[in-house]
């Protein structure tokens, strides 16, 4: 067991690193890359794309993709690094990681050759940004009831239907799509895997209010759009299988920490607001709260160390990287509402003189969305007690029927 | 990074897994539960063939010259069978203080019959109800003798001699005393896990000698705890994952309604639950192990954080082993109280978890202050 950095790893850290500093701005201690300003930045897209095309030019974007597609054929560990070092500056917020991190892993294993070389090089350069059309109204956790139709016409297909969920559509030039082709087959095999452009006639975008009072998901509505055949993704009536592809890859994607404050904000804030005429740090209660919240933390990210050192002995990363969102996503709520308790009654505060600009209401108002997005908590635990531990599966009343004879609530 | 155990280690872990499987079923540990003994002899004797003790101890000491990864390695599999035996005294707490803090005469002296098993030796620090903490120990030492009282000590009816924590003026240290002496009064105590025991120790003016040959001092006597919180928790953690076990196949065998109770989501995303708290404990624990082994400046940060851990996930295992299994579990009959007890013990033998959160908090303010 060595928890350094191999020669090779540190020599590839510093290369990392050295370029960082010559391109961008560290953070300050205890510095967060976006507060409450940052937030709402319209120029933001922008700003993202800028830092993108600056780190493919260098050959810094997506470091693990193959080099005929803009990548270096970086290994897990090395993106690791990479993404340890990069988290030290100021950077815009990743807008390309559904695409990156989700859409692009799919192409690369069901896409044709062709497909691959047209959408990965501009997807690396974040010149075509991408978005995920899965969920709809009534199919969110159960994503195979989706009822958003395909119909062949010669070489197109026409497609017709709501999503609903969608982060990004409203900036995204690429969607990738999952719609049912055959409502006679049973619910998981009559389902087909688009690209779509998103400047389609025929797609309406509408954007969402989230809770936290940002908007970053929408609905897309679908009226007789044309998508030509060869968007296709995988074979017809195939298209569950790619889907899957997809939904492991957002679990690692979203496993992975997504920004917002960490153990040690909170420790610093634990330090600088008083309780009874005395930082709240000296208070016993609070210091056995912030020990339990350290503890997990800590396991969360020796965890990944685990995961991480598997995939490079050359192991398929075990069950262990899909308790990354389960873990992290209840942390962070739980540690945002007991900083809001820390804060006392300024907790009530949104406003820049909110303690820490707000940062621990922020983290309030968006962490019950973690929870949700990518397979909620308790989807994961089904996935974890099915496919990990060998459990049996939840007793099915939609299998080994046509999809159209599946019982539903009631239509709207 | 390479953040696993070797090859090697793995080897040793089947090994180790294999002989305690036909050497220690829990029948072994029920007897001694159920028995006066204090500990499991013959397996005592086992373990000692095997060269376990001196895992970690040089070979000119009588050792094996291993170290500590190959230390935790067995430790969890002990763990994992409950093995009745005074182990984790003798090694994680004794052997390893002497060889952290010993002088080469007494390494000399003590090594060598403890990695045999001939002699147990253990650590005797807490002094009644409560948390020590930053309260002075009441046991002082006066012109080279010694005068207190200690309970419970862990393995303290059985070992041949323990290091005692007592004051010398207003230094701490550990005095290494022989418990057969005749100022020493010993009387076994009824154990919560009666598979591993306990004593209390009273000292009248016993003649001992400094670990180190004098006070060590508070700073190291923590260190020493530290040590062994690492290896104490690997144990923990393979009781933690064992009683998981036992307890996964029973919801896949036991029928309620038609179906295995584990097709219930109640329990299935409990035992969900069970198994995520399993492996944040892992690697907390490992990351403990590769402190301990590499003498990191982390280690006491990494062993509070594997102690606090592994104590809150045997807890929850042995809880939820018993709620799992129904009417079943709460009987005699069945093993689930074995792991219910051991739990409560290793918890409570190293001082229980909100001492060890306390002690994180401590450490991660030091170390901030010192960056
Ligand atoms: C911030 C955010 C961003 C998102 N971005 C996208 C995106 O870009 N693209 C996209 O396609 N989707 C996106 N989603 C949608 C997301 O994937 C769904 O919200 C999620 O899968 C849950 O589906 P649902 O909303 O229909 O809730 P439901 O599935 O109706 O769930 C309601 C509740 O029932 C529980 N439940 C459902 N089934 C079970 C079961 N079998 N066992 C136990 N409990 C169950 C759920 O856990 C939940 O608590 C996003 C969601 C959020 C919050």
């Amino acid at each position: 067991m060595d928890f350094n950095d191999t020669p090779e790893e540190a020599a590839f850290r510093a290369e990392a690193r050295a370029w960082l500093e010559a391109n961008a701005e560290p953070l300050a201690p205890g510095e967060q890359p976006a507060g409450l300003e940052g937030r709402f930045d319209p120029d933001m897209v922008h700003k993202a794309q800028e830092w993108q095309r600056k780190k493919a030019d260098a050959g810094w974007a997506c470091i693990t993709w193959p080099k005929e597609y803009g990548g270096r054929g970086a290994t897990p560990i090395q993106a690791v690094i990479w993404s340890q070092e990069e988290a030290r500056f100021k950077t815009p917020p990743n807008i390309f990681a559904i695409g990156q991190g989700m859409l692009g892993p799919t192409i690369m294993v069901h896409g044709t050759e062709e497909q691959k070389r047209r959408y990965l090089p501009p997807m690396l350069r974040g010149d075509e940004i991408w978005c995920q059309l899965f969920s709809e109204p009534a199919a969110g956790s159960d994503l195979a009831g989706l009822r958003t139709t395909a119909v062949r016409d010669g070489d197109d297909w026409i497609i017709n239907g709501q999503k609903i969920w969608t982060t990004g559509a409203q900036y995204s030039k690429w969607g990738m799509i999952v719609t049912r082709t055959d409502p006679n087959a049973e619910k998981h095999r009559g389902i087909t895997y688009f690209i779509v452009d998103m400047q389609s006639p025929g797609i309406e975008i509408r954007p969402i209010k989230q809770m936290n009072g940002m908007s970053s998901f929408n609905e897309v509505f679908f009226t007789d759009v044309r998508v030509p055949d060869r968007n296709r993704i995988g074979d017809v009536n195939d298209g569950w299988r790619c889907a899957l592809t997809t939904l492991m890859n957002e679990r690692h994607a979203i496993g992975g920490g997504a920004g917002g404050p960490e153990f040690r904000d909170l420790l610093r804030l634990a330090r600088t607001v008083m309780w009874n005429g005395k930082p709240a740090l000296q208070d016993a209660g609070v210091r056995q709260r912030l020990a339990e919240f350290y503890v997990r933390a800590k396991g969360l990210q020796y965890t990944s160390y685990r995961v991480q050192t598997a995939l490079s002995r050359g192991q398929t990363p075990g069950p262990e990287s899909s308790i990354g969102k389960l873990v992290g996503a209840p942390l962070r709520q739980n540690m945002a509402a007991f900083a809001l308790d820390l804060e006392g009654a300024a907790a009530s505060l949104l406003d820049l003189r909110a303690p820490e600009g707000a940062l621990w209401q922020l983290a309030y108002l968006g962490s019950p969305g973690l929870r949700l997005a990518g397979g909620t908590d308790e989807i994961l635990r089904n996935i974890i007690a099915e496919r990990v531990l060998g459990l049996p599966p939840e007793i099915r009343v939609d299998k080994g029927v046509p999809f159209k004879d599946v019982p539903t609530g009631p239509r709207p | 990074m390479n953040f696993d155990f070797s090859d090697d280690q793995k080897l040793l872990r089947e090994n180790v897994r294999s002989f305690l499987a036909k050497e220690a079923p829990l029948a072994v540990c029920r007897q001694v539960l159920e028995t006066a003994t204090a500990y499991a002899t013959s397996l005592w004797q086992a373990v000692a063939t095997q060269g376990w003790l001196g895992t970690a101890i040089p070979e000119n000491y009588g050792g094996a010259g291993f170290g500590r990864l190959e230390l935790a390695v067995i430790a969890e599999e002990l763990g994992r069978v409950l093995a009745p035996i005074p182990f984790s005294s003798s090694v994680y707490l004794a052997s390893e203080a002497l060889l952290v803090a010993g002088t080469d005469e007494q390494k000399r002296r003590y090594l060598p019959p403890l990695s045999r098993g001939e002699w147990i030796g253990t650590v005797a620090h807490f002094e009644g109800p409560g948390d020590p903490g930053n309260r002075p120990v009441k046991t002082v030492v006066r012109s080279g003798k010694l005068t207190g009282v200690k309970m419970p000590v862990t393995d303290g009816d059985v070992a041949d001699f323990a290091l005692v924590t007592a004051k010398s003026g207003r230094d701490l240290g550990l005095a290494i005393v022989d418990l057969h002496a005749r100022e020493v009064q010993r009387e076994r105590l009824d154990s919560i896990d009666p598979s591993r025991s306990l004593a209390s120790l009273r000292f009248e003016r016993v003649p001992i000698e400094w670990l180190g040959g004098r006070p060590c001092g508070s700073d190291t006597v923590q260190h020493i705890f530290n040590r062994a919180a690492v290896l104490y928790a690997f144990e923990q953690l393979g009781g933690a994952q064992r009683a998981f076990e036992i307890t996964r196949e029973y919801t896949l065998n036991r029928y309620a309604f038609g179906r295995p109770i584990a097709s219930f989501q109640a329990l299935k995303h409990r035992l969900a639950d069970w198994y995520v708290e399993l492996e944040l404990t892992r690697s907390n624990c490992y990351y403990g192990a590769w402190a301990l082994s590499n003498e990191a400046p982390e280690l006491a940060v990494a062993a509070c954080g594997a102690r606090v851990a592994a104590t809150n996930t045997f807890e929850l295992a042995s809880k939820e082993m018993i709620q799992m299994h129904g009417g079943m579990g709460f009987t005699w009959e069945h093993d689930a109280h074995l792991f219910y007890r051991r739990a409560r013990y290793l918890a409570a033998v190293l001082g229980p978890a909100p001492v060890w959160r306390e002690r994180l908090i401590t450490c991660l303010e030091r170390r901030e202050q010192a960056s």
